[in-house]
């Protein structure tokens, strides 16, 4: 009589498809995986530490480097806070300007999104169609404050910059031709058979599962709760601006694929509002240099492209937050792999990782 | 004006064979001393139009791969078009350093690669390049070509096993899977031209389409199902579970480097080739069908994503066989309905 035994896989911390340096120990029963145990932390910066040891303002760079493909995002989660925090209150051109990047961040995010997914599932070409746009994307980030990565545009209390004059012109170009590259994505992915088989019905979740995993952003509109804090908060300008918030039905795979490639739509749309609707006026509130924050604690949240995006700060009346927690989305979501690799081949372990779209500059932070 | 008569009668390679013969026979005047040098000038003519391959497809790859995702490709070495690219590649893979994992067991390991290139270039040998132009016109040639076929998916398991490594062995025994079950519809998408052309010799397969109609367009189903079965045995994209680099690194390959991994390399371009040339043989074309079927493999490759396990070999036992199958029962009645007429 043969005997088989279950046997540990080890994916990564170098492995071409954990998005960074993420270790996913599969136990495994040939190819089925029965437990799947992500270790983080290889990445870890301490960058909650750094904030501490920063004022308030010198803070907001080390946010983009968090969550490093989403970075507008970030700085509008921290600057939030703080400017909750210091009861700042500001202009609403610069709220406007907010929205259209962190709208325009969103899109690349997803992008890249549908890109390292492609490439995980072994199509190569998909990854660089969905790059090649982002490349757009960043371009325009480039003209509004010089850098394509780490922005550091959003600011405490408004953006570093206004808007340069082209910039419009420029944006509603890519507004254009976002149509049509998504239609391209359409060709070549989403209509392939292949691709579909990879990902419906695999690694499936329930409505209780995700909420117990506390899961959110697109990875909890994918099982079929519509939670969006843009939505469910209403901060800033959005309130004023129209949008869904698209929803799937299965939560597999292949709705959080779904969910995210209609939420570039939705993206656009907002931009596309905000652009119009762009008021005249300081893109930068008025507030003390030496920001000294009454004492006291908040906690504030953002959609950011993973989910929700939370930056807890305790003041103690000084020039230095006391205490910076950031609750990462990515962090939490990623608790949700082993739910979603139960069961399944190795070959969905690398879909559903990639569905859940952890970054790991977030994830260890 | 005779010369060209000749050519004309018995193709370029067969009348270029006969006066390299003519000429050793003045020079050496004994059968056997010629049909040895003979043998041997047809090896290596075999091992350069494989290496040539290899050199040619790897270009091809790069270039077609990039004209797919919206790049250049190569564009340095070697002039505007990066020409001299895969002998770049060549020279790097050379001066590379061989790792020899630790743990790994060293005979086997170091057989795996060598071992694999056996059967790709065995394949060759069976190979109709011309009118009466094969190495060893076997009268099985067929049946002997898919045996040695087959052979590939020990250095796999091999290397699997040997590399010591957990990667490398998923890849070896998925190998064992995906090759056993595709050896199976492509046999038999293969048994409707044997049984149209009444030969398994392959030069009388050649020359039953001379005289015919082109097998592809006789047997288009047995057709499409040999090349999805040929990209699984050629481990390409959407079929390459073996090497699969998203999941296990590169599986059997993981633990190569330098010649030993150029080795899996070669194999796989020879193999490439030669399941192209497979279906198609011809006497004029032979050059411009094989390279229309390569590009239809890297077409593959760069555009499918990849299959999981399960779904692959579902698709093997319940589609193409069954597919197949059917192929050959039509086959069957067709050149029986034709005979009775």
């Amino acid at each position: 009589m043969p005997q088989t035994e279950t046997y540990t896989l080890s994916m990564g911390p170098q492995h071409p498809s954990t998005h960074g340096v993420l270790q996913v120990r599969l136990d495994l029963d040939g190819e089925t995986i029965l437990k799947a145990t992500p270790y983080m932390g290889y990445l870890h910066r301490g960058i909650e530490k750094l904030l501490e040891s920063r004022t308030y303002v010198q803070g907001v760079p080390y946010t983009d480097r968090l969550d490093y493909v989403s970075s507008m995002n970030n700085n509008l989660g921290y600057c939030r806070a703080v400017e909750e925090l210091a009861q700042i209150e500001v202009p609403e051109r610069a709220e406007y300007i907010r929205v259209i990047v962190a709208e325009l961040n969103r899109i690349a995010s997803h992008l890249v999104f549908i890109g390292s997914l492609a490439i995980d599932l072994g199509a190569s070409t998909g990854m660089l169609y969905a790059f090649r746009d982002r490349e757009k994307v960043l371009d325009l980030f480039d003209l509004v404050c010089g850098a394509r990565m780490t922005f550091h545009y959003i600011r405490v209390g408004g953006v570093s910059a206004d808007l340069p004059p082209e910039f419009a012109a420029k944006c509603d170009e890519f507004l254009k031709v976002l149509p049509e590259f998504m239609q391209e994505y359409e060709d070549i992915l989403t209509g392939n058979e292949i691709f579909q088989y990879r990902l419906k019905g695999t690694s499936r979740m329930t409505k209780e599962q995700a909420l117990s995993h506390n899961m959110t952003g697109p990875n909890i509109r994918a099982v079929g709760i519509p939670f969006d804090i843009r939505k469910v908060d209403g901060y800033g300008v959005y309130p004023k601006l129209a949008f869904d918030v698209p929803v799937g039905e299965n939560g597999d795979n292949w709705d959080r694929y779904r969910v995210r490639y209609l939420e570039i739509y939705e993206s656009a749309k907002l931009v596309r509002q905000a652009l119009d609707g762009l008021p005249e006026g300081d893109f930068m509130a008025k507030f003390p240099k030496a920001l000294r924050p009454p004492k006291g604690e908040v906690y504030s949240r953002t959609e950011g492209t993973r989910g929700e995006l939370g930056f807890y700060i305790v003041s103690d009346g000084g020039p230095k937050p006391y205490r910076v927690h950031i609750r990462r989305p990515s962090f939490i979501n990623l608790q949700g792999l082993d739910d979603m690799c139960r069961g399944m081949l190795i070959g969905d372990s690398v879909a559903a990782f990639s569905a859940i779209d952890p970054l790991m500059g977030e994830v260890d932070c | 004006m005779e010369i060209w008569n000749t050519i004309m009668e018995q193709g370029v390679l067969a009348t270029a064979s006969e006066i390299l013969r003519w000429f050793f026979m003045l020079v050496f005047a004994s059968e056997l001393i010629v049909d040895i040098i003979m043998k041997g000038i047809g090896i290596g003519a075999i091992l350069g139009v494989i290496s040539v391959a290899a050199i040619v497809f790897t270009y091809a790859e790069r270039k077609v791969c990039a004209f797919m995702q919206v790049r250049i490709g190569p564009n340095r070495v070697g002039g505007r078009y990066g020409l001299l690219q895969s002998i770049a590649d060549m020279l790097k893979l050379m001066s590379k350093e061989d790792i020899i994992p630790e743990g790994c067991d060293r005979v086997v390991w170091a057989l795996a690669p060598m071992l694999l290139f056996v059967p790709s270039a065995l394949i060759y040998a069976f190979f109709p390049f011309d009118k009466g132009a094969a190495f060893a016109d076997v009268n099985v040639g067929v049946f002997l070509m898919l045996a040695i076929s087959s052979q590939a998916v020990l250095p796999f398991l091999m290397s699997g096993y040997a590399s010591n490594s957990k990667y490398a062995f998923i890849g070896g025994i998925r190998t064992v899977a995906q090759m056993l079950s595709y050896e199976a519809p492509m046999v038999f998408s293969l048994l409707g031209v044997v049984m149209l052309s009444g030969s398994m010799r392959m030069c009388d397969i050649v020359e039953a389409q001379s005289q015919q109609l082109w097998f592809i367009l006789m047997q288009p189903i047995a057709f499409v199902v040999f090349v999805i079965s040929a990209t699984a045995e050629t481990n390409r994209t959407p079929f390459d579970l073996v090497e699969d680099e998203s999941e296990i690194v590169a599986g059997p390959f993981a633990e190569y480097s330098g010649m030993r991994w150029a080795l899996f390399f070669l194999a796989e371009y020879a193999n490439l080739l030669s399941v192209s040339i497979l279906f198609l043989p011809g006497v004029v074309w032979f050059g411009l069908k094989v390279l229309a079927m390569v590009f239809v493999f890297m077409w593959f490759r760069w555009t499918f994503p990849r299959t999981r396990i399960d779904q692959m070999l579902a698709f093997s036992w319940k589609v193409l066989l069954p597919l197949a199958l059917a192929n050959v029962l039509f086959t069957g009645v067709g050149i029986y309905a034709r005979q009775w007429m």
